[in-house]
């Protein structure tokens, strides 16, 4: 009998060098091949709905999250903080100022060079241009608004930079969505990548797309960020969770919004 | 509270004409816990009624049942011009209305 250690392949000289050159590429511009889902394959969370909840996201009327997104709309017009000033008083028209500005988030803000996610953005308005008191996280204020900035945004593809000062963080977000975690020892990858498409419990397995966020989900019944999607599913696994605002939640979501590059937004989705 | 309420601007009279009303609103089933565990009273939208002008033209009775931010959808005839109002009242008392108005031709 063969042991293990007769069957493993040996590897020759050129074999190391063309280790060495695809350890190298990997350091360098993210080529296509490294999808783990090819990007004509990619698919929104939409698709693995019911019928139903389908129809109640298209419906401009009946989908819920519609509320935020008009109260996002009156926010945008009020006057807050010590200023007096409105989004609207700097960024006039939020249907052609805010187009696709949701499509490049996560994003390096100029001032700080941290990783802003949307809501990073709307705080840093309220708090540094506004002097407003700064808005809770998933409060319905900072949720209404994220929703409404987001929503000018819909059907615009998703395209966020991961070169330059993004760079770390897209690494750290990737390496996150692969490393097992929590009391079930799963990654991300091990559903939305190796599993998507089939069934868990009464539910499709989705690819884990952010495009429809802030979103209206069936279970909260109430909308959510991604930020409380993601920490859903590290509640799901049994992980430990981060608390909102961590690194860890925008390093993930740039690396997902890598991943579903060219997907359109959909916000305000209604998702289960 | 914030509401929506779709009513056809325009018909003409005999048509039947739907009504849509998206209210949001928690319907608080009383079963639930906060984070210090402390129950959460029970509020739900208790009834809600539609008039056409003066006419009451639907009620609906609500219940801990009916999810959160509650749509409902209903057809009516339009006979004249005039405001669609609906109102409605929850456990703790609050009262709110959306209202809109049709052109009836003929």
């Amino acid at each position: 009998m063969k042991t293990g250690a007769a069957n493993r392949p040996v590897i020759g000289w050129r074999g190391w060098c063309a280790a060495l050159l695809a350890m190298a590429a990997a350091t360098g511009p993210v080529q296509a091949q490294e999808r783990a889902i090819p990007l004509d394959r990619l698919q929104s969370g939409a698709v693995f709905m019911s019928a139903e909840a389908r129809a109640q996201q298209a419906d401009d009327f009946a989908n819920p999250a519609m509320l935020w997104v008009e109260r996002g709309a009156k926010l945008w017009n009020a006057r807050a903080g010590a200023q007096q000033k409105s989004c609207a008083d700097c960024h006039q028209d939020a249907r052609t100022s805010m187009r696709g500005v949701a499509a490049r988030h996560p994003a390096i803000d100029g001032a700080s060079g941290r990783l802003f996610n949307l809501p990073d953005r709307i705080l840093d308005c309220r708090e540094q241009r506004q002097s407003a008191p700064r808005p809770a996280w998933e409060s319905e204020e900072l949720l209404s608004l994220t929703a409404f900035v987001a929503h000018q945004s819909r059907g615009t593809p998703l395209n966020a930079t991961i070169d330059g000062p993004a760079r770390p963080h897209f690494d750290a977000g990737r390496a996150l969505y692969y490393q097992r975690i929590g009391q079930l020892n799963l990654s991300c990858a091990h559903c939305h990548e190796a599993l998507w498409g089939r069934t868990l419990f009464a539910e499709r397995i989705s690819q884990g797309h952010p495009n429809a966020y802030p979103a209206y989900r069936l279970e909260w019944q109430a909308t959510g960020s991604l930020e409380r999607r993601l920490r859903a599913c590290l509640s799901g696994v049994r992980a430990e969770m981060h608390p909102y605002g961590a690194q860890a939640h925008r390093d993930l979501e740039l690396f997902l919004a890598w991943r579903a590059q060219g997907l359109p937004i959909e916000t305000p989705g209604v998702r289960r | 509270m914030a509401a929506r309420i779709q009513v056809p601007a325009n018909a003409r009279r005999g048509d039947v004409i739907e009504i849509r009303i998206l209210v949001q609103h928690a319907m608080e089933t009383g079963y639930r816990v906060d984070d210090t565990g402390r129950p959460i009273q029970r509020n739900v939208i208790r009834t809600l009624t539609c008039r056409y002008d003066a006419d009451e033209i639907f009620r609906a009775d609500l219940s801990s049942g009916i999810s959160a931010n509650p749509y409902l959808q209903f057809n009516t005839v339009a006979q004249a011009s005039g405001t669609i109002t609906c109102t409605w009242v929850d456990d703790a008392g609050v009262e709110d209305s959306a209202s809109q108005a049709i052109e009836v031709a003929g």
